[in-house]
């Protein structure tokens, strides 16, 4: 289980441009981070550069698991369980099918699927091909995703987007429960994420 | 079952239900194959000649038709992104991809090939000189292909230039897969024109899911 995550005077460049620079902050286990900014800020950036995706044109990023340390991308991004602002999900799949290949991905072949589609309020969509489920129905299966995968360090893109009002009190439940269960949440939004945490402005 | 072939399960399946890209490979095969003799006229020697090489020809080109969906598709919906983060390294992920394509286009291409030979008059043993190397040799369109898709990854007609970046490397394949039907035919021995595609191939395969990777870790980042 991770212990922290750390930013040390991160910056971060696209092309020619700076996002952000010297960037430091701290995330404890069992603590949220809402990332906030303007569109263009650099949120969704600062998540590809957590996950691993992106390499930092300045700093390191370092979690700290127990009592070693380590800033490497890859590495930290076995750790990432990640929703990013696309679902990852394919039409032709059914919901069940789609969510059994995530788990099996994710190496958790034990994971109990129609629990997990009952908890995302899925269940009577589970034959149903991805096709023909709503914005808000694909936003939920990859919530499912994020479930499944059982990873400790949630990077959440807009988790709100597209969801309805109960769905938005799910993602809110479905929060505050990884944080007391010591996991780590790092979200981009412009919503209040309502886990009393802190908040980074960009 | 490991992740490994979890991801080479989902990609076989995908493959079969989106319009079934081994249904279209093997079609534009056929007719590819169908339409060359109707051009070349009855001359039946030509046609035997000709054989080996058109038919390498055809099934490079109708094995390039899916490729360039290899890592797009999941790029573009956002699969990438988990699949990168999944316990498997990319380079591994790109083996199970190259394995999905080989085993839904570049294999039935090859069932499908003695078939075909028979339009071009191709004798019992080159025929089966031209399965071999074929069997042989698709893997390396699957896996040089590769490269040339996850190059192509953020493009959005990634799919034009494809072909022009990977035919010139697949020249190899096609010189040493038609020279061996050629061998066969002249009744000399095609052993060492497969020994040669059999290294191209191999070589393929284990270098190209280091290069697909590198490129796809390149196109993530950016």
């Amino acid at each position: 289980m991770i212990s922290s995550l750390t930013a040390e005077k991160l910056a971060c460049a696209r092309g020619e441009r700076r996002l952000f620079d010297s960037l430091s902050f701290r995330v404890r286990a069992g603590q949220a981070l809402a990332v906030e900014g303007a569109n263009g800020a650099g949120k969704t950036s600062l998540l590809r550069l957590i996950a691993g995706f992106l390499a930092p044109a300045a700093g390191r990023i370092v979690v700290k698991t127990g009592e070693t340390e380590s800033d490497d991308g890859e590495e930290r991004g076995r750790l990432v369980g990640w929703l990013g602002h696309l679902d990852g999900l394919k039409p032709q799949m059914t919901v069940k099918e789609q969510l059994n290949f995530f788990a099996r991905l994710h190496a958790m072949r034990d994971a109990d699927l129609a629990a997990t589609l009952a908890q995302v309020g899925l269940a009577r969509q589970a034959e149903l091909p991805c096709r023909y489920l709503s914005a808000g129905q694909k936003r939920r299966l990859a919530l499912a995703r994020l479930l499944v995968s059982r990873r400790p360090l949630w990077l959440l893109d807009e988790p709100f987007a597209a969801l309805d009002v109960a769905g938005q009190a799910l993602v809110a439940q479905l929060m505050a429960r990884h944080c007391g269960e010591g996991g780590i949440i790092i979200a981009a939004t412009h919503d209040p994420l309502g886990l009393g945490n802190e908040s980074l402005k960009l | 079952m490991s992740v490994f072939t979890t991801l080479l399960l989902r990609d076989m399946k995908l493959a079969a239900r989106s319009g079934g890209s081994a249904a279209l490979a093997l079609s534009f095969f056929a007719l590819v194959a169908t339409l060359v003799p109707l051009g070349v006229g009855a001359d039946l020697r030509l046609l035997a000649r000709v054989a080996g090489g058109v038919l390498w020809v055809g099934a490079v080109l109708a094995a390039l038709l899916s490729l360039d969906r290899l890592f797009q598709g999941d790029f573009e919906d956002g699969s990438l992104d988990v699949i990168a983060l999944s316990p498997l390294p990319l380079e591994l992920t790109s083996l199970a991809k190259i394995a999905a394509h080989w085993l839904s286009t570049g294999l039935p291409l090859t069932v499908l090939s003695p078939l075909l030979a028979l339009l071009f008059n191709l004798p019992g043993h080159p025929t089966a000189i031209l399965f071999a190397s074929l069997l042989i040799g698709t893997p390396a369109v699957s896996a040089i292909g590769a490269i040339g898709a996850s190059l192509t990854l953020s493009l959005k007609r990634g799919g034009l230039i494809l072909p022009l970046i990977i035919l010139p490397l697949l020249s190899p394949a096609v010189i040493f897969g038609a020279g061996a039907v050629s061998s066969a035919l002249d009744g000399m021995a095609a052993n060492s024109a497969l020994g040669l595609l059999a290294a191209f191939a191999t070589a393929s395969v284990l270098l190209s899911p280091f290069a697909a990777a590198a490129c796809v870790r390149l196109n993530l980042g950016g």
